[in-house]
């Protein structure tokens, strides 16, 4: 077990593993996608009240799992490097910010297209809509951070403490945003028949949200090794892996 | 805290102190640049006192934090510049308790001195009277968190050439909660209920953010002082 995480920390070990998890990866996700997709959108049945607007459920719900999820992974990753001195979860924490930017937003967007026909306005200053603004605020911030040091390893150090920050902060800011909407008590919004979610729903719902947690290992992965092509086009593993 | 940890705290926010109080105008600048953007309030939404009573909790508390936002991006800019930062994270001391007296000497000539002056801003914005005390209590506690969410983004930031901007879309998102419990607190009082719930949870941030938040400014400045 120990020599395996050892033998992750070192850039040829892990681009190999990267390639060789990632061809098993790419055809699971694309078929898991496939047909949470097909499911979800053709054969559940339409909602009794949405019709058949609420099938974006199949999209918005993983993509926010995800997002939210993929923030812990940053920061993991974040604490890991500051600890350990691992490289690699450096290039993880990289790799996950602008994943889970993309599925934050992707939430967002399919957020707004949902509560157009639902709530008859694109957006609605609702807890969790506005949870996830933040949480995309967050991500924009690691990102921007990341980008102003000339230095990438005391950026990745920067970006790691800043990640660490805000999972600090996170649940705070979740709690507050509650209290902040019940403090202001907008009328007659509600998230309908969530709670009680039909089993003929939820299979694909559970389904899609496997796929984007792969479909998210994916991205996060081919994003580090197009990392290491960069940082190691000069090392001759990288040449003799490529020949 | 060993009593020379204690002596080292105290010198340091002497230090920040005296030497911010011979640049006075740094510390009145905050202070106009707020009096300005309330002014900017009721041209922008016209000068209904009702309509400016009711948003006032709002008004002044987010005025409070971009005003807390922009001096905080000065925070370790002068230590740094004069190689002061580097001395003392060289110094046996921790340097976390030398980021916090940056931390507490600026919250007292920025934080304290708003709060201070914010009725003066509550009359001009039509506040109840009664939701005066409440304010100043919130912005007293309230600037002290910003200061600290401050402070971890210019450490992370001060090596930085264009840090300013930069600073804001780091610290912004971590501030929603101190600006939720204030805006809460202010509201509460206003309406004639009792805040103590809202303060009472401004109080832990600032209790919370005080013991955590110049560790993680430490590790910040260590970054950027490249250690």
């Amino acid at each position: 077990m120990w020599t395996f995480v050892h033998k992750m920390g070192s850039p040829p070990w892990f681009y190999r593993f990267a390639t060789i998890v990632i061809r098993w990866l790419l055809p699971t996700v694309l078929l898991a996608l496939l047909a949470g997709s097909v499911w979800g959108l053709l054969y559940a049945p339409p909602d009794f009240r949405q019709g058949n607007s609420y099938r974006i459920i199949y999209i918005h719900v993983p993509a926010a799992v995800v997002a939210l999820a993929g923030y812990y992974v940053m920061a993991i990753a974040g604490l890991v490097s500051l600890v350990w001195k691992i490289k690699m979860a450096d290039t993880a924490m990289r790799a996950v910010a602008p994943v889970g930017a993309a599925l934050t937003f992707v939430a967002l967007v399919t957020g707004a297209i949902w509560g157009k026909p639902t709530w008859g306005a694109w957006w609605v200053w609702d807890a969790r809509i506005t949870s996830m603004l933040i949480l995309f605020f967050l991500y924009l911030g690691v990102m921007a951070l990341f980008e102003a040091y000339d230095d990438k390893a005391a950026a990745a150090k920067a970006c790691a403490v800043l990640s660490l920050v805000g999972t600090v902060n996170i649940p705070i800011i979740y709690k507050s945003v509650d209290w902040w909407y019940s403090l202001h008590q907008p009328a007659s919004i509600k998230f309908t028949g969530e709670s009680a979610i039909d089993a003929s729903m939820l299979y694909p719902l559970l389904l899609m949200i496997g796929a984007f947690y792969g479909l998210f290992a994916l991205l996060v992965l081919l994003n580090m090794k197009a990392e290491l092509l960069g940082t190691h086009r000069q090392s001759a593993w990288l040449r003799s892996e490529l020949r | 805290m060993p009593p020379e940890l204690g002596l080292f705290l105290r010198f340091q926010v002497q230090r920040h102190l005296s030497a911010a109080l011979r640049r006075p105008g740094d510390i009145f600048n905050p202070l106009v640049f707020f009096l300005m953007v309330v002014t900017l309030f009721p041209l922008g939404l016209g000068p209904d006192p009702e309509v400016l009573a009711d948003f006032a909790p709002g008004i002044v508390w987010v005025v409070a934090l971009l005003s807390s936002l922009t001096v905080s991006s000065r925070l370790f800019q002068a230590d740094y510049e004069d190689g002061t930062l580097e001395q003392l994270a060289l110094a046996p001391h921790p340097l976390a308790l030398a980021a916090m007296s940056e931390v507490l000497s600026h919250w007292l000539l920025s934080g304290v001195v708003l709060a201070l002056a914010s009725p003066v801003f509550a009359a001009m914005l039509n506040m109840p009277v009664q939701a005066i005390p409440t304010l100043m209590l919130s912005l007293v506690l309230g600037t002290l968190c910003l200061s600290l969410t401050g402070a971890i983004g210019a450490a992370l930031t001060v090596g930085l050439r264009r840090g300013g901007v930069l600073l804001s879309l780091l610290t912004i998102p971590l501030t929603v909660p101190v600006l939720i419990f204030g805006v809460g607190a202010v509201r509460e009082a206003a309406l004639g209920y009792d805040p103590s719930g809202w303060l009472a949870l401004l109080g832990a941030l600032a209790a919370g953010g005080l013991v955590l938040a110049p560790l993680a400014a430490a590790a910040g400045l260590r970054i950027s002082l490249e250690l």
